[in-house]
């Protein structure tokens, strides 16, 4: 579903030259779920950001469904990926009403004006269609992240990027939030990229994980060694034990 | 010194908080004493557990009302304490870590500035004693190039190490109570252990009791010898270790928490309504 080969992503130049992302390459399969794990700053959130598309800067190459997508998306290939951010406070317009934002992807796409899915949209997140006349301030955090994947279901892509979906959450509220993402990854056949920095989260999403370091992938993990707490380097040895105190 | 140990450092009775007018009380009758120990309080955002924290600390705005049976310090009542006497004991004897370095230091003042300032203030130090005493309890937080880092300001400093310099400037005086409020949310899992154990060795070595606030139960409970666990302004169970937990509530956050040893493919959520149920018993 997801082909990347060789990404790159460099910020600045001379002196400020950052090379966040060193020449990754990695493959998800249609329906699976793809966890990403590491440190601030280890690059995991700017390499999904570009395949995003967010990102203007990598060189490289990234497939979705077979086809090549470069830097710039049209309206096609933005379809098949959509994004849903860590902090729901932030991702939301504070003047817009929960429908404007929700029917805001279908009019982007300039296939209607959206309204008549937003009712839809809502009730499958577990949200009254009645909120569609709220502003984000009148929803609780854990109701703002399910319009925000409300809003990025709202096209039906196959696949949906997950930066950090519920780390601004209460542990309660975050596991509402991840049986809503397992229940609509089965329902729809979705494939996820799934960044996180919390490994008991990721082991819980996902059928296998990346362990990122500096830019590049220092570890491979299946479901199995996730549960067995098997690992097959030193950094994500540190990672596991500093995560199970 | 066992008898020391006896008295409870802190000791609240029937604490409560309101904001304003406003009906529902932020915190409501909880009580609890601490020693010489590391006790956590646990709960989700808007439990009131932050609250509880600030009003031992007298750190709540205005509008908030604050009434106790009892609320001792040392043995002597905080509540009866004017702003002044507060003042003196804020810092000295009662300290805070709060949640992000970034907000809690200064920015414009170099670090060692800050430390020197918890140097002079408290121990009476002045000038380059100070600054040297600052450069020792960098040291101490295991801070690898102090002399460098004296010279930084906040913003040039990463998370951890900030959440460090905290740590040294509050326990320069050897507070008798620390109270940490989500000392690590801000931070990476693997600074997040180091940050744990450096607070919990200059707690024990200065013999200070540490209520740690977190809304991580695992963590607290690694971590602590008691666990208070708050649910709307309650505190609805004491603790000793997680697998004595009766309340639906303390059991319904353990069983939300995801655990890669015990995987289950749908997790739980909390059943509010017979939480309420149980509360109102």
């Amino acid at each position: 579903m997801i082909k990347v080969e060789n990404l790159d992503v460099v910020y600045g130049v001379n002196e400020t030259r950052n090379h966040v992302v060193r020449s990754v390459s990695f493959e998800v399969g249609h329906g699976e779920t793809l966890g990403i794990v590491g440190e601030s700053g280890c690059g995991k959130s700017t390499l999904l950001r570009s395949l995003a598309g967010l990102e203007g800067g990598w060189t490289g190459s990234v497939h979705f469904n077979g086809k090549p997508v470069g830097k710039a998306r049209n309206r096609e290939e933005l379809k098949l990926a959509q994004m849903v951010f860590q902090d729901p406070y932030g991702s939301l317009h504070p003047r817009h009403r929960i429908g404007t934002a929700l029917a805001e992807p279908i009019r982007a796409m300039g296939t209607g004006d959206g309204w008549s899915q937003v009712s839809k949209a809502l009730q499958q997140v577990g949200l009254p269609a009645h909120f569609a006349s709220r502003f984000p301030h009148e929803l609780s955090g854990g109701q703002r992240q399910r319009v925000a994947i409300a809003r990025a279901l709202i096209l039906s892509p196959p696949i949906l990027l997950l930066d950090e979906p519920t780390s601004a959450l209460d542990v309660s509220i975050q596991a509402e939030v991840l049986n809503l993402l397992a229940d609509q990854r089965e329902e729809r056949n979705l494939t996820y990229v799934l960044v996180s920095h919390d490994l008991s989260v990721i082991a819980h999403m996902c059928d296998r994980v990346l362990v990122m370091q500096n830019g590049i992938f220092v570890d491979e993990l299946t479901k199995a060694d996730l549960r067995a707490g098997t690992t097959h380097a030193d950094y994500s040895r540190e990672l596991f034990e500093a995560s199970f105190l | 010194m066992p008898d020391r140990d006896m008295q409870p450092v802190l000791s609240v009775r029937n604490l409560n908080v309101r904001f304003g007018r406003n009906a529902i009380a932020a915190v409501s009758e909880a009580s609890f004493d601490v020693g010489r120990e590391r006790i956590g309080i646990v709960g989700e955002s808007g439990s009131g557990k932050s609250t509880t924290g600030r009003a031992i600390m007298r750190l709540l705005p205005a509008k908030a009302s604050i009434t106790a049976e009892r609320l001792d310090f040392n043995g002597e009542p905080l509540l009866a304490k004017s702003e002044k006497e507060m003042g003196r004991l804020r810092g000295k004897d009662l300290a805070l870590i709060m949640q992000d370095p970034r907000y809690s230091l200064n920015p414009v003042l170099t670090i060692g500035k800050q430390i020197a300032e918890s140097a002079k203030l408290h121990l009476g130090l002045k000038g380059r004693d100070a600054l040297t005493h600052a450069r020792h309890m960098l040291e101490r937080v295991r801070i690898k190039d102090p002399e460098r880092v004296l010279k930084l300001y906040p913003h040039q400093i990463s998370g951890g190490m900030g959440q460090r310099v905290m740590i040294a400037m509050m326990l320069i005086a050897k507070p008798k109570l620390v109270i940490a409020d989500e000392p690590t949310s801000a931070l990476d899992v693997s600074v997040r252990k180091d940050v744990l154990m450096l607070l919990d060795e200059l707690v024990r070595e200065n013999n200070s009791g540490l209520i740690l606030i977190s809304h991580d139960i695992r963590m607290v409970a690694a971590f602590c010898e008691r666990i208070l666990v708050m649910y709307s302004g309650r505190i609805v169970e004491t603790l000793t270790s997680l697998d004595d937990a009766r309340h639906p509530y303390t059991r319904g956050l353990i069983a939300a928490m995801p655990d890669p040893r015990h995987p289950v493919s749908r997790l739980k959520v909390l059943d509010r309504a017979s939480i309420e149920a149980e509360i109102a018993r």
